[in-house]
């Protein structure tokens, strides 16, 4: 399934991170999942949130650098070797992940994938 | 429209002839009335008589701001208290201000010169002109007002500070013209785009930008943005003001009032006189000037005097856009950096926002210069390498336009800070160490 995810263009200076999630939480949106990728100087903090079109709004509106990314969100079991059974799937159709990470509730496990070709990946996962 | 054909379409012949006039009053009136004046003209071994036309003008001292400094603060002064009627101080950051002061006479020129500019930008009686520049003992503010309402222009005192209700004011009032700093302009196009109010939906056509030095792509990005017209009005207080010089409709180079301000352009480093076309420093005197008349006053501004005839069909000559001060210049591990030269870079691109700030620090003995700049969402990737790569690409194309490698650093929308008035492009740790 495509979803939205919210990419934050962060300076890596102290608390910026805290800053996005207090601002989320005054406005009750809670933040499913996250992942952070750096550099030296700067970092990019991907999200999954209950309520987008909010969140870039009130985000926006705290001058972050907000932007929208579509996304697989993809699920598995979640027992050893339930991830590496889709990877290897994407491996042997060529599929190419730009970047991916998980979280897990319960039984399951999601993962939320960044391919460099959508429709391919969803056509592979539906296989 | 030309304001004042007589003066600004003067033959060049009849325009040397009237400076040398004004020169050799001026020469007597400064040897007589400024011990400074005197003192020096005296070391050099020169008296009134020796110049007879503006040719003489070599043979005089220079006056830098030191000159001034020692003298504070009226020691320039070559009139009575009596006759001063008011005062301007400019913004020193160390030591004493600059103090000028005007005459009666001094104020009416001042006022003559601002609607010869006002008027070459298009502008007249039926504009509302609001103006931008900081009120109160800096010349920009009071030197642009009188000057429009001479021009007779409806004139708003804005002034710098409260934006949103001056946007406000532009939109309710119909405001068409308005002079500021050109950082000032960028603000000021932000905050119009914030409060959601379309720009092409105001009637402002016209901007007047002056008291810091610019370039053309912020030009460019100033007239796109606020959907005007932006000219350059050039002017320093210690020689009168905003209105010494101004751009016409052709937007090439900027005529100087020579018959009040006679320029020169010399070698900073031998003074001698250099020919037009070659950039060196600017310096002026003011030939009509009662209150504080400067001979050859350095204005460690870098310019050159342009060549051949403009079309507008004023005589008066042009220089060229200042190329950035003496004192702005940087010295990055023994190369010369102007912060201009990264400003044309980075408006040039238009993936990053037009403000930028230049960080210059020594770190074991080695000068570093770091450009921070501001990313525009519409060019922001959600992928490192997308990222590193517009980061490269700044740093490359500054790399090729100062020949000094640049530590480019990336930061987030709306954290540099905007300013209202002049704004602080660089900062050199080397200088606090
Ligand atoms: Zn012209």
């Amino acid at each position: 399934m495509i979803i939205k995810q919210l990419s934050i263009f962060l300076e890596n200076k102290g608390g910026r991170i805290n800053e996005v999630a207090k601002t989320l939480a005054r406005e009750g949106i809670n933040m499913q999942a996250f992942s952070m990728a750096e550099t030296a100087d700067f970092g990019i903090l991907r999200l999954i949130v209950s309520d987008v079109e909010h969140a870039v709004e009130v985000l926006r509106k705290a001058d972050f650098a907000v932007m929208l990314t579509d996304v697989i969100h993809a699920q598995c079991p979640n027992k050893p070797g339930g991830l590496a059974e889709i990877l290897d799937k994407m491996a042997l159709h060529d599929v190419f992940i730009e970047y991916m990470y998980a979280f897990s509730e319960g039984d399951t496990a999601n993962i939320i994938l960044r391919p460099t070709d959508m429709q391919k990946c969803i056509e592979v996962l539906e296989k | 429209m030309i304001w004042n054909q007589n003066k600004e379409c003067m033959s060049i012949d009849q325009m040397h002839d009237l400076q040398g006039k004004r020169l050799q009053k001026l020469v007597k009136k400064v040897y007589h009335s400024t011990p400074f004046y005197r003192k020096k003209m005296q070391e050099m071994d020169i008296t009134p008589g020796d110049i007879r036309t503006i040719e003489d003008i070599v043979k005089l001292p220079f006056t830098t701001k030191q000159d001034l400094r020692d003298n504070y603060p009226c020691g320039m002064f070559a009139v009575p208290n009596s006759e001063i009627v008011r005062i301007h101080a400019s913004s020193g950051t160390t030591g004493n201000p600059t103090i000028v002061g005007y005459t009666r006479n001094d104020l009416e020129i001042w006022q003559e010169c601002i609607a010869r500019c006002l008027a070459a930008y298009g502008l007249t009686n039926n504009d509302i002109f609001s103006v931008s520049y900081g009120y109160g003992l800096f010349t920009g503010g009071l030197g642009a007002h009188y000057g429009a309402e001479f021009l007779g222009a409806t004139v708003i005192p804005a002034s710098t500070g409260n934006t949103e209700k001056h946007v406000k004011l532009i939109r309710d009032l119909g405001i068409t013209g308005i002079a500021s700093t050109p950082s000032y302009a960028l603000y000021l196009a932000e905050t119009i785009e914030k409060m959601g109010i379309d720009v092409k939906e105001l009637k402002l056509r016209t901007g007047v930008f002056g008291a810091e030095p610019w370039t053309e792509n912020m030009r460019r990005e100033i007239e796109s943005r606020l959907h005007i017209n932006a000219y350059n009005l050039y002017g320093l207080s210690e020689i009168m003001g905003p209105g010494v010089a101004y751009e016409c409709e052709c937007k090439n180079g900027s005529h100087i009032a020579e018959d009040h301000f006679y320029p020169e352009i010399i070698s900073p480093d031998t003074l001698e006189n250099l020919p037009a076309g070659q950039k060196g420093e600017l310096v002026f005197t003011t030939l009509t000037k009662e209150g504080m008349p400067l001979l050859r006053y350095r204005t460690k501004d870098l310019c050159s005097i342009m060549e051949g005839e403009c079309p507008c069909g004023r005589t008066n000559v042009r220089i060229s856009r200042i190329m950035g001060r003496s004192d702005d210049m940087l010295i990055i591990r023994g190369i010369n950096v102007f912060p201009s030269q990264v400003e044309s870079v980075i408006l040039g691109m238009p993936e990053f926002e037009p403000h930028y700030q230049l960080i210059v620090d020594r770190i074991n003995n080695l000068d570093t210069l770091q450009v921070l700049a501001e990313v525009r969402k519409e060019y922001l990737s959600d992928e490192i390498s997308g990222m590193l790569a517009l980061k490269k690409r700044l740093a490359d194309k500054l790399k090729s336009v100062l020949t000094v490698s640049v530590d480019v650093k990336l930061v987030e929308p709306n954290s540099i800070e905007r300013s209202s008035g002049k704004s602080q492009r660089v900062i050199d740790k080397r200088i606090m160490k």
